[in-house]
């Protein structure tokens, strides 16, 4: 099982990403901005950063780089990405996913840990979870307020597209508390909070169980391979 | 290379003033004072010259020579750093003082590199793009040693919370490194927020930063083979941090124009995160015989301390540096403080490799020189030979001075005005027998901007980014992972009391090491290493001077009782306005090691039904404390005591107890003393208890005040499980650690002291968080 990890100029959680793959038995797969090849992966992660400086508009220069435009072709022929924060923000830069993101409302960078409530578990990267369970993991972005169209929104509310919603707290101003889409097809997800970093006990949120201890990350890597493995 | 042929066109001078010229020019007149040399000093760079200097040697020896590059005030009290030391104390030190940052064998083939420094007077003028650049500095300083950098803290000292101007500063400042910090995805994972008056003008902005390497990976910023190739790369050369250099350029040029010299740097921290990346896979490549930063005084410290610390010499020719700007002259471009450039001492026979790196990354570069086997940095500007100096006279042979010194002349009285005999002799008020009073006092202080909660600062930062981090705010100390393999870690916990320190600054130097090394144990590391940013007024007031003298006494003499080395350093000075200097504030930042981080001791209280326990003797030590400038707007007497060799002991029982898994939580005592401890130790899962001071009171003979509030070091408080608790006791008692129950935790929502009061634990945290966020947000 091959999991491409992207790494544009600029990219910060690469090494993350490739680590979350590799803790849920995948093999990581670098992929380099440059090269449009994407040397057979089975699925890809668009990890987090601040690809290209996010200069121009968060995303925008990385949307236009040749692995994205291969990304892009593949997603519309299947291939299950997953973006993470920048990557959600390229996700949504060429047009994966709708609507935009913008400066959080507080007008800073936010670093918390962010309870969550998955809303659709029909997809590879979410098919592990409870329906409407309750996760926590890091948020960390300055530009993470989601925002759409009144049309777009009713769209996405209609069918059901909200993977993931905020809870206890909206941190960024984003509209309906929307934290995370999936595509109609279901094999396009993108989130602004950060699954890779609640992998490994440890290293994640504090859980009422102990400090750092939360994994709820690990179960949206294990379910691509789930969702590979059963293709 | 094509660097030194002569031109096919007919020469023509370009009105630069070459060595030619100095030559036969010696009458003419220079701005040396202008540029901040001293008489004496002018005359010793002719000395060593015979001759005068050209525009741009002067522009050199003069940014060289500075305080900030040379330490000349400084250089005969940070010498003690390295004297009193014993073979034990250099056993793990692979690279010591001296070098771009000091380096630590960790064990396992793993070393570490730290250093702080500070960045204080561009970040008052722009808070912004001085916090910034004083990350990005750092972070390059520890990727010359060939370590991939893990972290990054910040020391920061703001002026009073209520001024307007400190919003100002405080905003620029945090989102400076927010800014730039998060960028370089480099977790940030802990430091330091201290307000107080003293910074009103002066706010120091310290920014240290830590880096991991193997052994045989170390690198030594040096130029010593001729032939090899000087390489700039990284960010163009433009006009801005060059200050008072600009004096020359407008003697050289018409002057009639406006100044458009930008005194402060401005960063680009993508740039920085590319050139981080490119760096280590040239190493990797092993593409590089070094590489230096360029930073403070850029091009001319670069080329003539890679010169100099190689013993070699170096031809550069200086209009093959890339330009942002093409109008600027070779002293601007020889001054110029441009971020996020690195210059490379790359062999002949690897520069398709080093190509081939630096164009993957999109990095631009110039081969603008070499190393050449000769004591002499030649510089040329096309044909016409502007800089002919030995480089050791520029980078290393710079002047030292024994500035006088003075014991302050209102010292006596400020350590005569002691809690006991202030407010006209009847000693600060206390209210042991009031428990709503004392109760107050707890509020007050626990929700006071210097003991409140941080998160408003903190949360702008990123904690996570490399997975590896298992300690940070507002944890003791930050603590991340070095070997995925085996769970290898360092953490890195930083202090100072600038109160203390204009107490007693001998004192006070201690003081901030051994609260940093008793944060770095509590967290479950042994302390391995020093590192330090001496903040102060200025040299030139021998006050000053002796407070610095003090200070670093004080400092090293404390790291030979605790054994510990001072690897490297900083010093800031003139942070002064007008005639008042800031309160001496020498930042003490203490590496430790840990063997496993899964081992490393939560800060609070976790379980219910745990057994709290004090270790360490209360002493009625209020001088200096929270307590007294909080509740009493005081500062006078001395400083609580130090006992490093107790420290020592109570290390190594928190490790002893820490390797049994004896230990459920860790949390130092220091400022505002117990109670900031309880409150914090509460706070950090949510976890409530029932506290009893009597039997602190009767055992050490205090009253209640000094149980709460005293700031006696020296002392810990853990929790500990009930199945645990005589192997525990037992193992304090045979070491010699006064150790004494005082309260048990539950999980019932609230926090008591008995015979003080009941706080539902969801108000005294709204209390404690809500202070900077009211101060500052919006």
């Amino acid at each position: 099982m091959k999991i491409g990890v992207v790494t544009f100029p600029g990219t910060l959680d690469d090494r993350d990403a490739q680590r979350a793959v590799r803790i849920a038995g995948a093999t990581a797969v670098p992929l380099w901005h440059a090269d449009a090849n994407l040397h057979k992966v089975d699925a890809v992660v668009l990890p987090g950063g601040f690809s290209y400086g996010d200069y121009l508009r968060c995303g925008a220069i990385a949307a236009q780089a040749p692995v994205t435009e291969a990304i892009v072709k593949a997603a519309n022929g299947g291939l299950p990405v997953l973006g993470i924060c920048n990557g959600f923000q390229v996700l949504v830069e060429s047009h994966l996913l709708p609507g935009g993101l913008i400066r959080n409302e507080a007008q800073h960078f936010i670093c918390r840990d962010q309870k969550l409530r998955v809303e659709n578990i029909d997809t590879p990267w979410t098919n592990q979870f409870e329906l409407n369970q309750e996760i926590t993991i890091p948020l960390k972005n300055g530009e993470g307020g989601y925002i759409a169209t009144d049309e777009t929104l009713k769209r996405l509310e209609g069918e059901g597209l909200v993977a993931f919603r905020y809870l206890d707290g909206n941190p960024n101003g984003s509209m309906n508390d929307i934290a995370g889409l999936r595509n109609e097809r279901g094999n396009v997800v993108g989130l602004m909070p950060h699954p890779e970093h609640a992998v490994e006990p440890g290293f994640g949120p504090d859980t009422a169980v102990a400090m750092r201890s939360g994994i709820d990350g690990l179960k949206f890597f294990t379910s691509v391979i789930n969702a590979l493995v059963n293709a | 290379m094509a660097l030194f042929k002569k031109k096919k066109t007919e020469f023509v001078p370009s009105g630069v003033d070459t060595t030619a010229n100095a030559a036969i020019t010696p009458e003419k007149d220079q701005p040396y004072a202008l540029l901040g040399l001293k008489d004496d000093e002018y005359a010793r760079i002719r000395e060593i010259l015979g001759r005068r200097p050209t525009s741009s040697e002067l522009a050199m020896y003069s940014v060289m020579w500075s305080e900030h590059c040379s330490y000349k005030s400084s250089k005969i009290y940070l010498r003690q750093f390295g004297e009193k030391v014993t073979d034990e104390m250099k056993k793990h030190l692979m690279v010591g003082m001296g070098e771009n940052a000091g380096v630590v064998d960790i064990g396992e083939g793993w070393a570490v590199t730290f250093k702080v420094e500070s960045h204080n007077h561009p970040s008052y003028i722009e808070p912004f793009q001085g916090a910034a650049t004083g990350v990005g500095g750092i972070v390059r300083d520890i990727l010359t040693m060939g370590a991939r950098p893990i972290a990054v803290m910040d020391q920061l000292r703001f002026g009073a919370p209520e001024n307007p101007d400190t919003a100002r500063v405080v905003h620029g400042v945090v989102d400076g490194i927010s800014f730039y910090g998060n960028c370089l995805g480099l977790p940030n994972i802990g430091g330091e927020t201290v307000f107080d008056k003293v910074y009103q003008g002066n706010p120091l902005v310290n920014a240290l930063s830590v880096g991991a390497l193997r052994h045989e990976d170390l690198k030594l910023a040096k130029a010593s083979n001729p032939g090899d190739l000087v390489i700039l790369f990284g960010a163009r050369t433009g006009a801005d941090g060059i200050g008072g250099v600009s004096v020359l350029a407008s003697e050289t040029f018409d002057s009639t124009g406006p100044s458009r010299r930008p005194a402060v740097q401005v960063g680009d921290p993508f740039a920085e995160k590319v050139l981080i990346e490119c760096c280590l896979e040239l190493y990797h490549a092993q593409v590089v015989a070094g590489i230096q930063d360029l930073g403070g005084a850029g091009i001319s410290c670069a080329t003539s301390e890679l010169a100099s610390n190689g013993g070699a010499g170096m031809r550069v020719q200086l209009q093959h540096v890339l330009k942002r700007d093409e109008s600027l002259t070779p002293e601007e471009i020889l001054m110029s403080e441009s971020q996020e450039r690195m210059m490379g001492i790359v062999p002949k026979k690897h520069l398709k490799a080093f190509e081939a790196i630096v164009n993957k990354w999109e990095v631009e570069y110039a081969v603008i020189g070499e190393v050449i086997n000769e004591d002499r940095l030649y510089i040329n500007w096309g044909e016409e030979e502007i800089v002919n100096v030995p480089p050791r006279t520029v980078a290393h042979d710079g002047p030292v001075y024994e500035r006088p010194v003075a014991y302050p002349a209102y010292q006596d009285a400020l350590n005569a005005n002691n809690v006991h005999v202030a407010a006209n002799g009847n000693g600060l008020h206390r209210h042991n027998d009031n428990g709503s009073e004392l109760a107050a006092q707890f509020v007050q202080i626990i929700s006071s901007p210097n003991q409140a909660d941080k998160g408003w600062i903190t949360d702008q930062y990123d904690r996570y980014v490399g997975g590896n981090t298992a300690l940070a705010q507002p944890d003791d100390s930050g603590m991340v992972r070095v070997s995925e393999e085996t769970g290898l870690g360092i953490s890195i916990a930083t202090d100072a009391n600038g109160r203390y320190c204009q107490l007693d600054p001998y004192q006070g130097a201690k003081l901030a090491l051994a609260e940093a090394y008793r944060n770095v144990a509590v967290g479950g590391a042994k302390p391995m290493a020093v590192t330090n940013c001496l903040n102060f007024g200025s040299p030139e007031n021998p006050e000053v001077m002796w407070q610095f003298k003090q200070a670093t006494a004080g400092l090293a003499d404390g790291c030979l009782e605790l054994g510990i080395p001072v690897t490297g350093g900083n010093v800031s000075f003139y942070n002064q306005t007008g005639d008042v200097a800031i309160h001496p504030t020498p930042v003490v930042g203490v590496l430790g090691v840990i063997d496993d981080v899964a081992r490393r001791i939560p800060s609070g209280w976790q379980d219910e039904g745990h057994n709290i326990y004090l270790l360490g003797t209360t002493k009625d030590e209020l001088d200096g404390s929270v307590w007294s400038e909080v509740v009493h707007g005081h500062l006078g007497g001395r400083p609580p005591v130090v006992d490093l060799s107790f420290e020592k002991q109570l290390a190594e029982a928190i490790a002893a107890a820490s390797e049994q898994g004896l230990l459920a939580s860790a949390h130092d005592l220091s400022e505002a003393g117990l109670a900031q401890a309880v409150a914090e130790c509460s706070f950090r899962f949510n976890m409530g208890a029932r506290i009893w001071l009597n039997e602190i009171c009767e055992r050490d003979g205090v009253d209640r005040t000094s149980a709460l509030f005293s700031e006696s070091t020296g002392r810990v408080l853990v929790s500990v499980g009930r199945e645990d608790d005589v192997k525990f006791v037992g193992l304090c008692e045979a070491r010699g650690i006064p150790v004494l129950r005082i309260g048990v935790t539950d999980n019932s929502g609230t926090l008591e002291i008995q015979d003080v009061a009941g706080w539902q634990l969801s108000d005294l945290r709204a209390a404690h968080k809500g202070t900077l966020a009211e101060l500052f947000a919006n």
